[in-house]
């Protein structure tokens, strides 16, 4: 691996053929060096060891979130890191100049031998050498009963070789299919390239939850997913018009906790036409709309939170409590009321008496406390564990924060401050100090979805099928060549009168079985392929 | 049917034990084609490599007293290498009688979890290896390490991965999973089996270009060379359009389950590292210039990268192939 390029180019100066332009020696040189096995074996290898630190380190396209606590973990590593693109390793310079030189490499590689290859199609099978003896395989028949070049031909047409007829001689070649194979393997692979390509320029894709309920429905324009990626040859207002409406969401778990089934059950209003459809999807089953598709990749539920403020204002949330991880589906999250008691009077915000509620949603709460954990992830047993605070929620200053979390810089500097905790099962009420109250009405399911659109994906699918068969022509084809010598009977034979025939073979490419096949071949010829059709009847 | 099937993985273990201590033997007694070369002697070379289905030939009246003791120590090596070959047959066979109650168990394919893939796929490289030794009789003494592999794998399955059997979970609800995880298994199982050629042709080549030093020595008794080569490609040659396969199969269903075929989550990032690999292996094989001995050793790195994508991506790395009980 550390021999790169050992031979470099022959320096302009030295050339061997002073006519020839040094720049186009130069070029051609690095051309035939870029184009070779070794430099292919090599970037081949470099190509498994960048790999590798895209499965180390975090990935920004795979887990954004992993990135940023890397970063808050190694506050002197992660910079530098992220210089040299550790966090995107497959969209970095270095990983993309492997993979754009081997595929070069590949192009340059390929090229030349497809012109070969189709000239060697288009060739007639090379006349016999002199002296068929000296092949690996060789036999002399004596008076075989397909004597003559003709019916010689014909025997190993049946057997579907090419053959070439010249005089008394009969050349044969087979196996033209490991080198078509291993072509066509090489063509789909740039073929695949090509189709990713395709998806990362036109496609696009935005992830977001979507909370049951007409009210929570959501259009597919780009503000509102939560994370949207859109391809560099795609503009906002090229995303299809539609909107989806969570009406449903069933879950069922096994005793244990493990979840069993999912299924969504969505309204779809196409925007366009004005058609409206519902439809069901689940994991595994994505929802294939026209224009994209739209896949289910998680679930929770939302606590609705009724708060009523100091003077009599009802406002309700149905923000999402996020899973925290563990098997049960305890929940995560944050009820903000920022425009709670607005004076309605005056009509004006009061920056520090804005509330906001976070703690725990546990679908199913033990008994007693500890309220820590849920205990099944199926809604048996409900309930918040809730903390209040009021003050100044920071939402104001600018500066983007989770909507999943409190700001606890507020919490930090005293700007808000926390006035108790609760418990509250639904339908359970809590009155605040100030007379205010919080009730817990209950929940509404959510899904997590992703909306993609990905074009260049059926191109792939097409082209790594054409992979496969491919691979397979180049792995299990072999390349070999037979000759077969016709001699007229000359004085001094043993059986005078019949002809003698001489055949060779040779294996172009490891074989092991090819000694097999050239003796059953002959056997052929001997017999005039009474052997033949009695092996097709066998085979069948 | 659990508890069987717990019952007859231990068993097997014992078994593929018993035949790994009598190919031992069988290594031990010696090597028939050591024997002098006198004219008698040869035809106890035929004895000693005759395979498992071959008979011993008497030894021939007039023989040397040497080579008579020869002659009856490869006898003996030869009785034990047979009686270890039928001890497999007998080991894979309960082996697979664990994967199939296993499974009924479970009422599912059993591939479900970490267990049960290294169950399965060790089984597919046991029952290759039958075959390979049913077809290639001389290769007979590879089985030692073979058995030894067995062994290790499965007592490790046994011992770190064993969970209780339970329903698949809805992201593995899909046919596409019998497709994906039977193909993954079937050519990690040749992969298994080839890097025991591999490993055993890089220390015969050694042996047989002189080197006396350790690992060298225990080459001494193993088949020749160029055959464990040829073996050690033929079995990559056949798993890898497969693993192919299995790695486009698992694209197709990651489009399905998440949205996209490819995502570089670390078990596709390792599958990708893999089949760069073995494609690697597969080019320096074809490649006159690149000697056997280098392209052999990039498919031994080929298999420590599929090992690492099933222990080190499963143990240290959490993505989305992260599935209940590793």
């Amino acid at each position: 691996m550390t021999t790169v390029d050992d031979r470099p180019s022959a320096p302009p100066a030295g050339a061997p053929r002073p006519r020839v332009n040094p720049v186009l020696a130069l070029l051609r040189n690095s051309w035939r060096q870029l184009t070779s096995m070794r430099t292919a074996l090599i970037l081949l290898f470099l190509l498994a060891i960048a790999a590798i630190p895209g499965s180390v380190l975090p990935q920004r396209g795979v887990n954004p979130e992993k990135v940023t606590e890397y970063f808050v973990d190694h506050p002197d590593l992660a910079p530098r890191l992220d210089q040299l693109g550790m966090f995107e390793v497959f969209a970095s310079v270095w990983f993309s100049a492997i993979y754009l030189l081997l595929f070069t490499s590949l192009v340059g590689c390929i090229l030349p031998r497809a012109r070969d290859h189709v000239r060697a199609l288009r060739m007639r099978p090379p006349a016999a050498p002199k002296r068929l003896e000296r092949l690996p395989q060789h036999a002399v028949l004596e008076a075989p009963a397909a004597a003559d070049p003709e019916a010689i031909a014909a025997v190993l047409r049946r057997r579907r070789w090419r053959v070439a007829v010249r005089g008394n001689e009969v050349s044969a070649e087979k196996g033209y299919l490991k080198e078509t194979g291993n072509l066509l393997f090489h063509v789909s692979l740039v073929a695949v390239l090509l189709g990713v390509a395709l998806g990362s320029w036109y496609g696009w894709h935005g992830n977001r939850i979507l909370v049951s309920g007409a009210d929570n429905a959501f259009c597919n324009t780009r503000q509102q997913y939560a994370e949207a990626s859109l391809g560099p040859r795609v503009d906002s207002a090229d995303l299809p018009p539609f909107c989806l409406t969570l009406d449903r969401f069933e879950a069922d778990y096994l005793a244990s906790g493990q979840a069993s089934r999912y299924w969504a059950t969505v309204t779809v209003d196409h925007l366009d036409d004005g058609s409206t459809r519902t439809a069901g999807f689940s994991v595994n089953s994505p929802l294939r709309l026209d224009t994209a598709n739209v896949y289910l990749l998680g679930n929770g539920y939302a606590p609705i939170l009724k708060y009523t403020d100091r003077y009599g204002r009802t406002q309700t949330s149905t923000a999402p409590f996020l899973r925290s991880g563990d098997q049960n589906a305890t929940e995560e999250g944050v009820a903000a009321f920022p425009d709670a008691n607005v004076d309605p009077k005056t009509g004006k915000r009061a920056p520090d008496q804005q509330v906001a509620f976070d703690g725990l949603y546990l679908p199913t709460a033990p008994d007693s406390a500890p309220f820590v954990a849920s205990q099944f992830p199926a809604e048996r047993n409900p309930a918040v564990v809730l903390a209040a605070y009021r003050g100044n929620l920071g939402l104001d200053a600018g500066i983007p924060g989770s909507v999943y979390k409190l700001d606890q810089r507020q919490v930090a500097n005293g700007k808000l401050k926390q006035i108790g905790e609760k418990v509250l099962r639904p339908g359970e009420k809590w009155t605040l100090d100030d007379g205010s109250t919080l009730e817990f009405v209950g929940t509404k399911p959510y899904i997590t979805i992703s909306v993609r659109h990905a074009p260049g994906q059926t191109m792939m699918l097409a082209a790594c099928g054409t992979l496969l068969l491919g691979l397979m022509g180049s792995l299990f084809a072999r390349r070999r060549r037979v000759w077969f010598r016709v001699s007229p009977p000359v004085g001094g034979s043993p059986t005078s009168g019949s002809s003698l025939v001489e055949a060779g073979g040779l294996p172009r490419t490891e074989h092991p079985g090819f000694a097999d096949e050239f003796a059953q071949l002959v056997a052929a010829v001997s017999d005039d392929g009474r052997d033949d059709r009695r092996a097709r009847e066998g085979d069948e | 049917m659990s508890a069987l099937s717990d019952q007859l993985v231990t068993f097997a273990i014992l078994a593929y034990l018993v035949a790994m201590i009598s190919h031992a033997v069988e290594y031990a007694l010696g090597n028939a084609r050591k024997v002098p070369a006198a004219a008698p002697a040869r035809e106890l070379v035929g004895a000693g490599v005759g395979g498992a289905g071959g008979t011993v030939e008497e030894p021939a009246g007039a023989v040397t007293p040497a080579a008579t003791r020869a002659g009856r120590s490869a006898a003996r090596a030869a009785l034990a290498g047979r009686i270890a070959a039928w001890i497999t047959v007998l080991a894979a066979a309960l082996h697979l009688g664990a994967v199939v109650t296993r499974g009924l168990a479970a009422e599912r394919m059993p591939w479900g979890n970490m267990y049960e893939f290294v169950l399965t796929v060790t089984w597919i490289g046991a029952a290759a290896w039958l075959v390979v030794l049913w077809k290639q009789p001389s290769l007979r003494r590879l089985g030692l390490f073979l058995t030894l592999v067995m062994v290790l794998l499965l007592a490790f399955a046994e011992l770190k991965l064993y969970v209780q059997v339970v329903p698949l979970m809805p992201a593995l609800q899909s046919y596409w999973f019998i497709i994906h995880v039977s193909t993954i298994i079937f050519a990690s199982g040749i992969f298994l089996l080839g890097v025991v050629p591999a490993v055993a042709y890089l220390m015969r080549a050694g042996w047989e270009q002189g080197k006396r030093s350790f690992p060298y020595t225990l080459a001494r008794r193993l088949p020749a060379a160029a055959g464990l080569e040829r073996l050690t490609f033929t079995l990559h040659a056949f798993a890898f359009p497969v693993f192919t396969f299995a790695v486009i199969a698992g694209a197709i269903w990651a489009e399905a389950a998440w949205g996209r075929a490819w995502g570089w989550d670390p078990k596709e990032t390792w599958a990708f590292i893999s089949w760069v690999v073995y494609a690697g292996y597969l080019h320096a094989r074809a490649t006159p210039s690149v000697k056997r001995n280098v392209a052999t050793w990039i498919s031994v790195v080929g298999f420590l990268t599929m090992l690492m994508n099933l222990f080190g991506v499963n143990f240290f790395f959490t993505g989305l192939h992260s599935y209940a009980g590793v």
